[in-house]
């Protein structure tokens, strides 16, 4: 029987010709991810259980994003224990404030991971490496210390659900809008445990932020894990820039799928979803025009923090103004993509429209730091999650945009379709 | 082992956010993670779980975030095992990985009431509600998980 991408992926790092939905195997890892959050945990667990080496320590990422620069004084405390752990152990890849970015955004740049390798990271959005060709999924901090002390990770093998993209996105349809749309189609837990195997023709109309966009939520459809076939952009991407050897992987002609969807992108419309779910979506041709009045508009994470992103909003902003009483925060993703928006002339659009330009950080995304949301306030964000509380206070309310969508909210005050500014 | 206790009953889709808010990841303290546990979902539950009690919900419970915090704090709370439909993916890991016991059985996770008295023999996968009187089966942890429940979590099995 014939692999899936996924598959083919974890059998080669298990030394295994073949490889089966459900076998439980232990694999060799390529790279081990931590961030401010959960690497204390993990470093926690490291020291207690008497580990006194890591496997290797130029395969161990730690990345101080999510509450940094250090928001309180607890988080600071966080800090300087990776910190101190990381000098101890010479990681190689700790990356403190003024070199780190939002981790999901950084790891790619900096070729830390690309086409056929293995990475495991204790952050739930590691998924977003799929868009390379990469398996890569999100485990948590005791994980995160078993892969530092053995380079191995246990994982049951998944089956895969396959997306058939074809056609031509039109204006204003992102990677978002395409990940958008599927979450409202197979819900919250429609992949989970499962492999998204993307393929199809409209993947050529997908640059690699699109792609590393909708790899980054597969988590938000329950799946383990998120993946794109290696073609040309992902060459183009990876050139010069991966430290590794690329290896490329494809699927089997005969791989079982457990369901098949083919999407047709020039179908698609602009998408948001609504508050407490990723699955709670309406295109913006179903969303009055003053349905929804917003307070805040956040423009960043390791979902849309790219170079592309910005773009997108700039575009958008450009020789406009935000509507009264809505506040915009713009957040690079990492401290090249803030140079090269910076260089671009992007934050002279952003600055005259009245948004703020904030140093790169997970930070309102999560709800840490960085514009907080009071009780009974809106926010249009290009994050991830909208889940109750996830933003701020247990009742303010956070709808899932495009930076396109986003930022056209922000200037007419609702959610609305740029193409109606 | 076994468990027996007062049911705290959730929903679907219980998210990592409203088990243990950002706001409180500011801290690897088990103790302090505890005293925010469930907050954003039911503000009284720090004052209402006592030791030993079970939680029950139905599809997809600790879906969203890699927070290892979250059955950190529902253990650290006193809580000796969740039954639920589904288990969102990494919160399932987490928590054979920390030793929070955890069981899948859909019957049991919708029929299960708040406030019911209920007990579990993880051995056999039994579920009782001595409310009812009613018994459900859970799916036993194949062989490889089980390993890594008995060692007392990953950290010991690698180890070891």
């Amino acid at each position: 029987m014939g692999m899936t991408m996924s598959q083919k992926i974890l059998a080669a790092h298990a030394g295994l010709d073949e490889v089966k939905a459900g076998q439980l195997i232990n694999a060799k890892l390529d790279m081990v991810l931590g961030n401010d959050v959960t690497s204390p945990v993990a470093i926690n667990v490291f020291e207690e259980n008497g580990a006194t080496a890591v496997f290797d320590n130029t395969k161990i990422a730690m990345i101080m994003d999510h509450f940094t620069p250090n928001k309180d004084i607890k988080a600071a405390t966080l800090v300087k224990q990776t910190r101190t752990f990381a000098d101890k152990y010479d990681i190689k890849n700790f990356m403190d404030v003024g070199m780190m970015g939002i981790e999901h955004a950084l790891l790619p740049e900096k070729g830390l991971v690309g086409p056929g390798c293995l990475c495991i990271g204790a952050d739930s959005h590691t998924c977003t490496y799929g868009a390379l060709g990469a398996f890569s999924t999100g485990v948590g901090s005791t994980d995160m210390a078993a892969g530092m002390i053995s380079g191995k990770a246990w994982f049951k093998v998944p089956s895969a659900i396959k997306f058939v993209l074809t056609g031509k996105p039109q204006c204003y349809v992102s990677g978002k809008d395409v990940i958008l749309h599927i979450i409202g189609k197979i819900g919250v837990d429609g992949a989970l445990y499962k492999s998204m195997e993307f393929t199809g023709d409209g993947l050529k109309y997908l640059n690699m932020d699109d792609r590393l966009c909708i790899a980054n939520m597969a988590i938000e459809a329950g799946a383990k894990n998120g993946i794109f076939p290696v073609d040309d952009i992902t060459r183009e991407y990876c050139e010069g820039r991966y430290q590794g050897t690329p290896v490329e992987y494809t699927a089997d002609e005969d791989a079982v799928y457990d369901e098949e969807y083919v999407i047709d992108l020039s179908e698609l419309r602009p998408t948001v979803a609504f508050p407490h779910l990723p699955e709670n979506t309406k295109t913006v041709d179903e969303i009055g025009e003053t349905e929804v009045k917003i307070d805040q508009c956040v423009i960043g994470s390791c979902t849309n923090g790219r170079i592309s992103d910005l773009r997108a909003a700039a575009e958008v902003f450009k020789g406009r103004k935000l509507a009264k009483g809505v506040r915009c925060i713009v957040i690079p993703g990492t401290q090249k993509i803030w140079l090269q928006a910076m260089h671009e002339g992007l934050f002279d659009i952003f600055v005259e429209a009245g948004a703020v330009v904030s140093t790169p950080t997970c930070g309102p995304c999560l709800g840490g730091h960085m514009g907080i949301l009071a009780a009974g306030e809106k926010a249009v964000s290009t994050t991830n999650r909208n889940f109750v509380g996830r933003m701020g206070h247990v009742d303010s309310e956070v709808y899932l945009a495009s930076p396109a969508v986003a930022a056209a909210s922000a200037v007419k005050g609702y959610i609305t379709d740029p193409e109606k500014l | 082992m076994n468990a027996k206790g007062r049911v705290h009953k959730f929903g679907d889709n219980v998210d990592t956010d409203v088990i243990i808010p950002a706001r409180y990841l500011n801290t690897a303290s088990h103790k302090e993670l505890a005293a925010h546990c469930m907050e954003d979902i039911d503000a009284q539950f720090v004052n209402n779980v006592q030791q030993g009690d079970i939680m029950v919900a139905e599809k997809n419970f600790g879906c969203g975030s890699s927070r290892e915090h979250a059955p950190i704090a529902i253990k650290a709370s006193g809580i000796s095992c969740v039954i639920a439909s589904t288990f969102a993916r990494i919160f399932y890991r987490n928590s054979i990985n920390i030793g929070l016991p955890i069981l899948e059985c859909d019957e049991a996770a919708r029929e299960i009431k708040n406030g019911d008295t209920v007990s579990v023999n993880f051995d056999t996968g039994v579920i009782t509600d001595e409310t009812t009187g009613k018994t459900y089966q859970a799916e036993p942890f194949p062989e490889f998980i089980q390993n890594i429940i008995s060692k007392g979590g990953l950290i010991n099995s690698i180890l070891d």
